[in-house]
């Protein structure tokens, strides 16, 4: 059947008009339509719902009866105190996950390519990537065990050291946040993370470490001279992407660390406060408006690290 | 190979000290955890308990099996792992397969509105709506539809089927296969390993999600079990004490004095964990090769 529908479209597909084409094919476009349809209905619909951002919408009216009002919910977002807070916060979590996330991988990749008992090298691994594979409501779960003023870990470890005198409530403490926030990424994400690197470090020449063993050059060196620029491409290409991320300064993560109210001045970031000005106050205009200003900008901050990726001599479209 | 110098051998050790110092922060949250899921509650109040419990109990758990609330969330959990990942998968995949047909009307601009959708999304708010608008609201399929066709995993499928051997899908035409036939019978046999290192990121992201069930379900016996569990460990910071506990549990509860909502919550996260853990041994090959598959595309 197939066989000679196959046959007859080489036949005839010049004069054949296109929906004829189309149907003749059927078996095929039935493979991706339906999928193309989920794809329309849960990513294009919801940007077509961005409009929502110009409304004053309103549950019961619905979005078409929802009267129109121009650029009010973004000058309200501008002029209201919340927003110097929550950008300085968003700037200031995503660019600490930035230079201190980021590069912890590396470093860990590094380190794993130092470690010559094959047996090491794979338990360390194996016990890295493991929180990966764990929810934030679990990680979140430990941490505030870990920390717990109630016989935490943490407070344990500090009092026996002398750091401290008495137990302090870390999780509701604001001076301490965003270091709590940035060590839990870290530790979620390290070892995977680093799995990218490990592989681009084991595609290394190994001549390259013979000759220079031959001239003399110390692991140390070696690691510098040798491994770390061999990697580079590869680091450049991720550190372009982390670019275009930096709007995204968490989510799941935030939500679920910070929350006592009084941890909200440090933790709020644009998603968790499109979150809970939308889902939880249920101004759906205005979370809508600070969702699209926060969008645009991520837009600007892709085509800009795009623009760099092309100058290192590789795009991402 | 060449003896170390004095310089090099003090890196080292500091690097084997620093990974172990590394294994042993990432491993001990687990096992403390672990140890004050087997601790009496009232003894881990005491102070102390770090490495090894020391007033030993089955109580914890006792009381977890007991909860009706969180043997329904464990079975919301599994269901939906098990329904969505096998459904993601296999939508995907044919999607994928249709999609590397070169004579495909329009396979250009299908691309394009893949792509597309990476880069550009409505956001969370108008997401919402739609689902709200959708009356996918307190429904079990909010937890497959949404998510059941993946672009990221369709252009991993499609890359891999890209790479299976042309003669094998001509002969099958020959023998009078038609696209779905040589997909189900040719195509899916042998692309093993791909369909297993997705299934299993796909899996845990059904099994880790909390927050799609946290906006959209109300109806109590929806809830999956990370969702339950981030309700509880909420409930401990505001009140500590065991409100979200059914009258079973309560029961179970007066019985055994030695419970604190800490330990409680403990054994909670550990048997929400257990499934990842046991599992994790076995797939390790898997996602290795998943993450180079997907690096490769960027």
């Amino acid at each position: 059947m197939t066989q000679l529908t196959i046959q007859t479209k080489k036949n005839s597909s010049a004069g054949a008009g296109i929906v004829i084409r189309i149907i003749r094919q059927w078996q095929m476009q039935l493979m991706v339509l339906p999928a193309l349809a989920l794809i329309f209905v849960f990513n294009y619909l919801p940007m077509y719902g961005v409009l929502t951002a110009f409304k004053d919408y309103n549950l019961i009216k619905g979005f078409n009866a929802s009267p129109w009002v121009g650029f009010k919910h973004f000058e309200a977002f501008f002029e209201s105190p919340d927003f110097l807070k929550v950008m300085r916060n968003t700037l200031v979590i995503s660019g600490l996950k930035f230079f201190i996330g980021f590069p912890a991988p590396i470093v860990l990749a590094l380190m794993l390519n130092e470690v010559r008992h094959r047996f090491f090298k794979r338990f360390v691994q194996s016990v890295s990537y493991l929180p990966y594979f764990i929810s934030w409501v679990i990680v979140a779960g430990f941490i505030s065990s870990m920390l717990s003023i109630d016989n935490g870990s943490v407070n344990i470890l500090l009092q026996k050291l002398k750091l401290i005198d008495e137990p302090l409530s870390f999780l509701s403490m604001p001076q301490y946040f965003w270091t709590i926030l940035i060590t839990a990424n870290i530790w979620k994400d390290i070892g995977f993370n680093s799995i990218v690197f490990l592989a681009a470090i084991a595609g290394i020449d190994q001549t390259m470490y013979e000759a220079a063993e031959v001239d003399g050059a110390s692991k140390f060196k070696q690691m510098f001279l040798i491994t770390l620029p061999s990697i580079m491409p590869v680091v450049i290409i991720f550190m372009i992407l982390a670019i275009g991320n930096l709007l995204n300064a968490g989510f799941e993560d935030i939500l679920l660390l910070a929350k006592n109210p009084i941890l909200w001045n440090v933790s709020d970031v644009l998603d968790t406060y499109v979150f809970r000005i939308g889902i939880e106050n249920l101004r759906y205009s205005f979370a809508t408006a600070i969702g699209l200003f926060r969008a645009v900008i991520s837009v600007a901050l892709l085509v800009f690290a795009n623009l760099i990726a092309r100058r290192y001599g590789s795009s991402l479209w | 190979m060449r003896r170390l110098g004095a310089g090099d051998r003090t890196m080292v050790v500091t690097i084997y000290a620093m990974l172990l110092l590394l294994a042993f922060t990432t491993f001990y949250p687990f096992w403390n955890a672990l140890v004050i899921s087997f601790n009496e509650g009232k003894d881990t109040a005491l102070g102390g308990v770090t490495f090894w419990p020391r007033a030993w109990t089955w109580d914890n758990y006792e009381t977890v099996f007991k909860d009706d609330r969180l043997l329904q969330a464990f079975f919301v959990s599994v269901l939906r792992t098990i329904v969505g990942t096998f459904m993601s998968i296999l939508a995907t995949a044919v999607f994928a397969y249709g999609m590397t047909k070169k004579e495909l009307i329009g396979r250009k601009y299908y691309m394009i509105m893949c792509i597309v959708t990476i880069y550009f999304g409505g956001g969370l708010i108008p997401t919402y709506l739609l689902i709200r608008g959708l009356g996918l609201m307190d429904s079990f399929w909010v937890f497959i539809i949404p998510s059941l066709i993946s672009v990221w995993n369709m252009i991993i499928f499609r890359t891999f089927f890209n790479g299976l051997p042309e003669g094998l899908q001509e002969s099958a035409k020959i023998d009078g296969c038609g696209d779905w036939g040589t997909f189900f019978r040719i195509v899916l046999p042998l692309s093993g390993p791909v369909i297993a290192t997705l299934s299993l990121f796909t899996a845990v992201a059904h099994w880790n999600d909390w927050f799609v069930p946290s906006i959209y379900i109300n109806k109590e016996y929806l809830i999956p079990i990370q969702t339950l569990l981030r309700q509880i460990l909420n409930s401990n910071i505001a009140t500590e004490n065991l409100s979200q506990i059914d009258a079973a549990a309560a029961a179970a509860l007066g019985r055994f004095r030695t419970i604190t909502s800490r330990s409680l919550s403990m054994a909670i996260m550990m048997v929400a964990t257990l499934p990842i853990v046991c599992v994790y041994p076995f797939v390790q090959r898997y996602f290795v090769k998943g993450v180079l598959i997907g690096s490769l595309k960027e």
